[in-house]
């Protein structure tokens, strides 16, 4: 196994994802088994190589990509508060926050 | 059941200009068509019929004007359920965000209807665009029209299905690792993966974004093409949108491919490939060196890393995207005493097996202690991919490989194993981690009568090219759908 038990559930932790034991379970065998297949990338020499940081190359139409920064309407407004689960408008409401 | 007419831009145009039926009468047609297929196929989630009669009428008072006609007037289109629709639920496929209505369209949205087009509705995709068979949807798998008892490939089946059984002329997908370009194999369409950055992605919902595309499919290549000169170019809302100029794809198409010189990539050609499949792929690679193409053998030598490397990129990026899916802003909440549980809770409930297996992947790479073994490595390999590729294109003008290893699987047949099911992306990662634009065009049946697409790629935006060898291929080998 390259991946144990506690890692399954301390990467549930970290991105917030209650899990039912069968799913740690399952999670736990086919994690194992796919980055047991990702580890073939240890087969390539990559210490001279630069990652992949932006995928074009910027060519010269490329070369300013921002626009001017004007201000803006925003149109969007009480719309955004229309998809809240709970909302007290302006605000949109959750429960009590409770140290962790 | 009787062939529903094939209606394509071009004739879709001209009945419209000798007024042989209204845009009215053609949108009541497809609506009547999804009514009668769309409850078995369930390629559509949403359908919008007042903004669809609404369109239909203004293009129906420009007819009657006598007004010139826009580049996609009255043609029916559908949209994949993780592009914005102001007003239509979009869903992603996900029960997180089963009640979600976006309060803005996507820019490829707007550009679509501005171009005339009639927007019928939402179509369904693996759940946040994450499958090859569209079998991880929240609100249940897509049939494939060809063969109801299999898959339509994924992620983007629900927008295959649709154009492949005549649901709409038109449609959108988006493209991460050949969610495209996979279902337009397995459904007989032509499906075109642009170039990074050449279509706005403002409004896509984002799953992986040094991958993710939105692009076309059609009932032909010329279809496809349209499609794309509408779509392309800069958006002042997405500062990743290409300002590279856009040509009119349609008016490059007919320009000649004899000369052209074609990569095949040998690694394309191993094992695991249905013998069916290889048998046509040859064929049609034997038919484009009749069109007067120069066939050279070439080699992609990381290929065979190119799995590895797209499920540690993908699933890292989409583990950050999909942080935003609380349960504070927008759709499913899942009741709980603390906001900590809330989270926990609803990410739980919300998320479907493979979206959390994703961000299970994505979340591990990018760990601490973690992150240089599997993510920098990843995106180290991904430079000796796009290398592969940059090195080939010097040689070569295009490169010519099947789309998918195997025709449309059964539906259940492929869930248990979910390497095995990335493993079905074999052919087609390596354009998205390279950026290239790339597309699938029908290439025949197998002896059960499924169909097999063969891919094209070309160099950073070069567009044009791809779809002039296409639409040649596609009129000499008379595999238009």
């Amino acid at each position: 196994m390259s991946i144990r038990r506690e890692d399954v559930l301390r990467v549930a932790e970290l991105a917030h994802l209650e899990l039912s034991e069968h799913e740690v379970q399952l999670y736990l065998q086919q994690l194992d088994s796919i980055l047991r297949y990702v580890e073939k990338l240890n087969e390539l020499d990559t210490e001279a190589v630069e990652p992949m940081a932006q995928v074009l190359t910027a060519s010269p139409a490329e070369a300013d990509p921002l626009r001017e920064d004007l201000p803006r309407p925003h149109t969007a407004g009480e719309h955004v508060l229309r998809n809240a689960p709970e909302a007290r408008p302006p605000y949109f409401r959750v429960p009590k926050v409770i140290e962790r | 059941m009787s062939a529903p007419t094939a209606w394509t831009v071009e004739s879709v145009r001209r009945a419209l200009t000798a007024k042989q039926i209204s845009a009215r009468e053609l949108t009541d047609e497809f609506f009547r068509r999804i009514g009668e297929r769309n409850p078995e196929l369930n390629a559509y989630l949403a359908l919008c019929p007042e903004r669809a009669y609404a369109q239909a009428d203004r293009i129906d008072r420009q007819v009657a004007r006598g007004a010139s006609l826009p580049l996609l007037a009255g043609v029916p289109v559908a949209i994949k359920d993780v592009i914005s629709t102001a007003g239509i639920v979009t869903t992603c496929g996900s029960r997180i965000l089963q009640n979600y209505i976006p309060p803005y369209d996507a820019t490829a949205v707007t550009r679509l209807e501005q171009a005339g087009a009639i927007l019928l509705g939402k179509t369904n995709c693996d759940e946040f665009a994450m499958g090859s068979s569209n079998e991880n949807s929240a609100y249940g798998p897509v049939r494939n029209p060809i063969a109801p008892d299999r898959v339509p490939g994924g992620s983007s089946g629900g927008s295959a299905a649709a154009v492949a059984a005549g649901l709409a002329v038109i449609a959108l997908g988006t493209d991460t690792g050949g969610s495209i370009r996979q279902p337009g194999a397995l459904c007989g369409i032509p499906a075109l993966m642009p170039t990074y950055g050449r279509v706005s992605r403002y409004g896509l919902i984002a799953f992986a974004s040094s991958l993710d595309r939105i692009g076309p499919f059609g009932r032909t290549v010329a279809d496809v093409a349209a499609a794309l000169t509408v779509l392309a170019g800069e958006d002042a809302n997405d500062s990743t949108c290409a300002r590279t100029p856009v040509p009119d794809y349609t008016a490059e198409l007919h320009k000649p491919v004899q000369g052209m010189r074609l990569g095949i990539p040998k690694e394309y050609f191993g094992a695991g490939m249905d013998p069916a499949v290889r048998q046509r792929v040859e064929q049609a690679i034997q038919q484009l060196a009749q069109l007067g193409c120069t066939i050279e053998h070439i080699s992609l030598p990381h290929t065979d890393y190119a799995i590895a490397t797209y499920y540690l990129v993908a699933t890292a990026e989409a583990s950050s995207n999909l942080a935003r899916y609380d349960g504070v802003r927008f759709g499913f909440r899942a009741p709980a005493a603390s906001l900590a549980e809330m989270y926990r809770r609803t990410r739980g409930q919300g998320f479907g097996q493979e979206v959390k297996r994703r961000i299970m992947l994505g979340t591990y790479a990018l760990s601490a202690g973690y992150y240089e073994a599997y993510y920098l490595r990843a995106q180290k390999v991904r430079s000796l991919i796009a290398r592969d590729f940059a090195e080939a294109f010097r040689q070569v003008d295009l490169i010519v490989t099947p789309t998918s290893p195997v025709p449309a699987f059964r539906l259940g047949e492929r869930t248990s194993d979910p390497l095995q099911m990335y493993l079905a992306d074999i052919y087609t990662v390596t354009g998205s981690l390279a950026g290239l634009p790339g597309i699938s065009v029908p290439c025949g049946t197998t002896p059960e009568g499924l169909p097999v697409g063969l891919q094209i790629l070309g160099p950073h935006f070069e567009e044009a090219r791809v779809l002039r060898l296409a639409h040649a291929f596609e009129r000499a080998s008379g595999f238009s759908s």
